[in-house]
């Protein structure tokens, strides 16, 4: 399977046209049969194949990515094609504008091949609750992919694509990117752009990338990193400093939080056991961290992703585009209604309800500010374990990819999973997931590492020196 | 600290009670762009280019779909899935700039937060606004009148949009162009006590907001709006169930509304009934309130520090520039001009009207520096009594405003210096001088139109007795009566002015005149 580096290298060295890749990454979506893709963008990615070659032929840069075939997640907005955030609310919607990661993106040369399939509204770690059906794993298609950027990670797993877009509110990067055996970056809160993300919940919300190994990765954040006047979360850093940096792992200390291996299974521990011993074997040391609050993390992190998301899907009602059912006549609330109760699903209303609970008066306090307060404690936590080592390792997920419906009827079940990445973005801090091997039934586990604020680069840096030996 | 208002018009007369108001004013900030987003704040650019288009459907005034809607929009303040607000820096300013003039604590930081209801003029379904950390808290305003009324806080939001309701339609449409606009909201304590009260802040606000450039104020244009809140209770008792009345389109409207909620208050105590604590509306036809909601619906806002927008540090130095760059306040500029001897009333028109205290300066300025040693600046009155009386007449006049004559530039300035400084130096009469305004004002310069005319003000005895003799010759049955009807030295000064084409020195004239019918002056 070639990388995006090759590829980009091929097209420049006109060796392969960008309209043949093009072409080959559009048939092999189409013939794909996970369900990974909800629209493909034919008429688009061939446009800009077409400039891309044109640009090589009159002798211009195309861009690091010149050529390279891309998958995006479908809450991700596309300009003229159809972006729907996996919701019957959003069906027919087709965006004005691009966001600001796709347009890096593009112009950075690459190809948008097409939108891949998630959880609605981003609201899931299985990919099954989207309007489009669910993704199916690429090894076992009785499995769930993970989620919610389920789509994304079975594209590259698949190797219809060598880099695919996905959001990661609580994990939703990493932990597909775990179930399906490639590499999933969270980057650093305001490291990449939110404009034309469409938001579940804002403060924890960051654009991720799916790869085949870390270079690609690190390509692909710094053709999009860096401060975008359309987004006020975003930070002036410079994106050449993503990396990777080539890293000598003598003397580094990798923390293990300790307190996540609770409940991991055995496959997945035997395999962040290997990785642990990857990490000593090139010369770094291993200890055990604590890390206090993790059990508060959840509750946090579920409260305050569901607050910001009552607010953010309140903008679905009807009037101004995608779905509107009821009459005109009945007035806006009666047709805000009927939208809302056919428009979205049983997870997305049950998060915005508890969300627009949490934030009432009365329990503003009790709910919406103390998982603040909290979220707070467990940033400095967690700054103050990365005060004694360089990395935090931890698993990415506490088990392989399950069976398909098997948690839907338990969301409980599925929420307490995420404790294991939704530290990062609480704290924003960069976090990836690596494939660490075969766990139970053979299926891949993933080991995560988090870093400091803006440490990509040497995160990036230590996972392929730790995967370069698998 | 705020005293307690002696109760005075139709406050006095409500059996007893004291009527206590609170005012919430929004003002539609003077910015190019929206709030959070690059689409122009106001229909003034859609006015620029499609002038007609906007002065029709301002006349249609009924929204029956004359105006093109929906042409300001993008899709930030469309609300549309992904779309991010981005603060606009200049809107901040002004609101700190209006926020620190009315001595609110300016925070070191400000945030935004979203206020959520339900309602197809908030594409979102929320609307940005501030709440735990606005750009002001607490401050006062003293009227005129030296009455103190303190606020509570002063904040920045967004605006939302148009709804208009066509006759025959079962549905409602939609304009978002003033979705997004920035206001600044400004909260009262409950310290006024009338309508007339209510009336004088808001003309008192007006006048801050235009004096420091922060807004038009044209309520009108519904550029500025005001909520009012309306309880009684004998004097010294705590405060009484308050009553909210909102779509309070003028300042007539808001005394109006106030008179009327007050006296249905006072009818209802007075007949042994509470006053229930609702929001009501004003129907300006009618002139009365209706009942909009109740308590028991009073929204719960669920209020949200937005994340899209990172809390804004405002740093000291920030804020001494901001200070700095603040003009005057009317209350500091009836200061300045009544140190500079204009009259009580001039200062204070002038201090209340941001365009003609702004043409009164630089005509000031332009005075002061043709003047020499030999020809001293004419005096401040004088300027002020050409400005507010002949200026502004001639501008009514032509159907013009101050603002289009640019007298705010050196040039415009300048020349109508030099034509009050002529007539102050008795060079040329008032009457020549009027003659001469309207081409002054169009550009010509009024001592080259006084050299080439020959306008110069004539004292020389010869040339007056000659005008004044001819005169009373013309009209011997109107001398001979003068000195039984005063008003008939007036129709012969009138005449002699008249045969000397407003040249002569008016005061000789009546001195010669008197003498030669023999009359002492008055
Ligand atoms: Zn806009």
């Amino acid at each position: 399977m070639t990388s995006a580096r090759e590829t980009a290298a091929a097209v420049r060295s006109r060796r392969v046209t960008a309209v043949e890749v093009a072409e080959t990454a559009l048939a092999a979506a189409a013939s794909s049969t996970s369900n990974a893709f909800v629209t493909l963008a034919e008429a688009r990615a061939l446009a800009r194949a077409a400039a891309v070659d044109a640009a090589i032929t009159a002798g211009r840069d195309p861009g690091p990515l010149a050529g390279v075939p891309v998958a995006v997640k479908d809450n991700i907005c596309t300009a003229g094609v159809a972006t729907t955030a996996g919701s019957a609310v959003l069906r027919g919607f087709v965006p004005p504008y691009d966001a600001t990661v796709v347009a890096r993106l593009e112009a950075a040369g690459a190809l948008v091949i097409g939108k891949t399939n998630l959880d609605e509204f981003a609201m899931g770690s299985s990919s099954e609750t989207s309007v489009f059906g669910p993704v199916r794993h690429p090894a076992d298609p009785g499995r769930v992919a993970g989620g919610s950027s389920g789509g994304s990670a079975v594209a590259v797993a698949e190797g219809v694509v060598p880099l695919a877009l996905g959001t990661d509110t609580g994990g939703s990067v990493r932990q597909p990117a775990a179930f399906c055996g490639v590499f999933g970056i969270k980057p650093t809160y305001g490291r990449l752009s939110r404009y034309g993300v469409i938001a579940y919940a804002s403060s924890l919300d960051q654009v991720g990338v799916f790869s085949r190994d870390a270079d690609d990765a690190a390509v692909a954040l710094s053709a999009m990193a860096g401060r975008d006047p359309a987004d006020a979360t975003t930070a002036a850093r410079a994106a050449d400093e993503l990396g990777p940096v080539p890293v000598d792992l003598r003397g580094l200390r990798v923390g293990r939080i300790a307190d996540l291996w609770q409940g991991v299974s055995d496959g997945v521990r035997a395999a962040l056991d290997g990785v642990a011993a990857r990490f000593v074997e090139s010369g770094a040391t291993v200890v055990d961290v604590e890390l206090p609050l993790v059990e508060a993390a959840v509750s946090s992190y579920y409260l305050i992703a569901m607050a910001e998301a009552s607010s953010n899907l309140a903008r679905y009602d009807g009037t101004l585009y995608g779905l509107r059912l009821g009459e005109a006549r009945d007035g806006h609330e009666a047709v805000a209604r009927a939208t809302r109760a056919a428009g979205l699903g049983r997870e997305v209303q049950r998060r915005v309800l508890m969300g627009s609970f949490a934030l009432s008066a009365g329990y503003a306090d009790a709910y919406a500010e103390r998982a603040a307060r909290v979220r707070r404690r467990i940033a400095d936590a967690l700054q103050d374990a990365l005060a004694g080592v360089d990395v935090l390792l931890a698993p990415t997920a506490p088990t392989v990819a399950w069976r398909q419906g098997e948690r839907l009827d338990d969301p409980l079940a599925m929420y307490v999973a995420d404790v294991t990445t939704c530290l990062a973005n609480l704290s924003g801090m960069p976090a990836l997931s690596l494939p660490a091997g075969a766990a139970e039934d053979g299926l891949p586990a993933g080991a995560q590492l988090i870093g400091p604020a803006w440490s990509e680069a040497r995160l990036l840096g230590w996972a392929r020196a730790v995967t370069a030996k698998a | 600290m705020s005293r307690p208002a002696a109760p005075s018009g139709p406050a006095a007369r409500r059996s007893g009670y004291e009527v206590v108001v609170g005012l919430e004013v929004h003002l539609a900030l003077r910015t190019r762009t929206k709030l959070f987003c690059p689409c122009a704040a106001s229909g003034d650019e859609a006015g620029a280019t499609a002038g007609a288009a906007t002065a029709g459907a301002a006349a249609a005034g009924d929204g029956s779909g004359e105006t093109q809607p929906n042409r300001h929009v993008c899709p930030v303040c469309l609300g549309l899935p992904g779309a991010l607000p981005v603060p606009n820096a200049r809107a901040v300013e002004l609101a700190v700039r209006f926020a620190a003039a009315l001595d609110c604590a300016v925070p070191e930081v400000t945030a935004f937060a979203r206020k959520h209801y339900g309602y197809p003029d908030a594409p979102k379904n929320y609307q940005i606004s501030q709440h735990d950390r606005p750009v002001g808290l607490g401050g006062a305003l003293d009227l005129p009148n030296g009455r103190r009324v303190r606020l509570v806080r002063c904040h920045l939001e967004e605006d939302a949009g148009r709804l208009i309701h066509p006759t025959y339609a079962d549905h409602s449409l939609v304009d978002l162009d003033r979705a997004g606009a920035p206001l600044i909201e400004l909260v009262t304590a409950p310290d006024l006590r009338s309508g007339e009260d209510a009336r004088a802040f808001l003309e008192e606000v007006r006048a801050l907001a235009r004096a420091l450039d922060v807004s038009d104020a044209t309520p009108e244009e519904g550029r500025m709006r005001a909520d009012v809140n309306v309880s009684l209770r004998r004097p010294g008792e705590p405060l009484g169930t308050k009553v909210e009345v909102k779509n309070l389109n003028s300042f007539k409207s808001v005394q109006a509304a106030i008179e009327s909620e007050a006296t249905r208050q006072e009818r209802l105590l007075q007949a042994g009934r509470g006053v229930s604590q609702e929001t009501r509306g004003w129907n300006e036809g009618g002139q009365k309130s209706y009942v909009m909601r109740t308590k028991e619906e009073a929204a719960d806002y669920r209020y949200l520090d937005d994340p899209d927008l990172p809390p804004i540090r405002l740093t000291a130095a920030w804020l001494a520039a901001v200070r700095a760059a603040t003009p005057e306040t009317p209350a500091a500029l009836r200061r300045r001009y009544a140190a500079a001897g204009l009259k009580p009333d001039d200062a204070d028109r002038l201090a209340t009207d941001a365009d003609l205290s702004r043409a009164f300066d630089a005509l000031v300025d332009a005075a002061g520096r043709a003047a020499g040693a030999t020809a001293p600046a004419p005096a401040a009155q004088a300027l002020a009594n050409w400005l507010l009386v002949e200026v502004v007449g001639w501008a009514h006049a032509a159907n013009t405003g101050v603002t289009a004559l640019r007298l705010t530039d050196p040039g415009p300035a300048g020349r109508l210096a030099a034509l009050v400084a002529l007539v102050e130096a008795r060079e040329i009469t008032g009457p020549t001088a009027k003659a001469l305004l309207g081409e002054v004002l169009a550009g010509a310069d009024p001592r080259a139109l006084v050299a080439a005319r020959g306008l110069r003000q004539v004292s020389d005895a010869g040339e007056l007795a000659g005008w004044v003799d001819g005169v009373l010759a013309a009209h011997p049955e109107v001398a001979a009566g003068a000195r039984e009807q005063p008003k008939a030295v007036n129709f012969l000064m009138g005449r002699v002015m008249q045969a000397s084409r407003g040249q002569a020195r008016p005061d000789a004239v009546r001195a010669l005149l008197l003498e030669r019918l023999g009359i002492g002056d008055a």
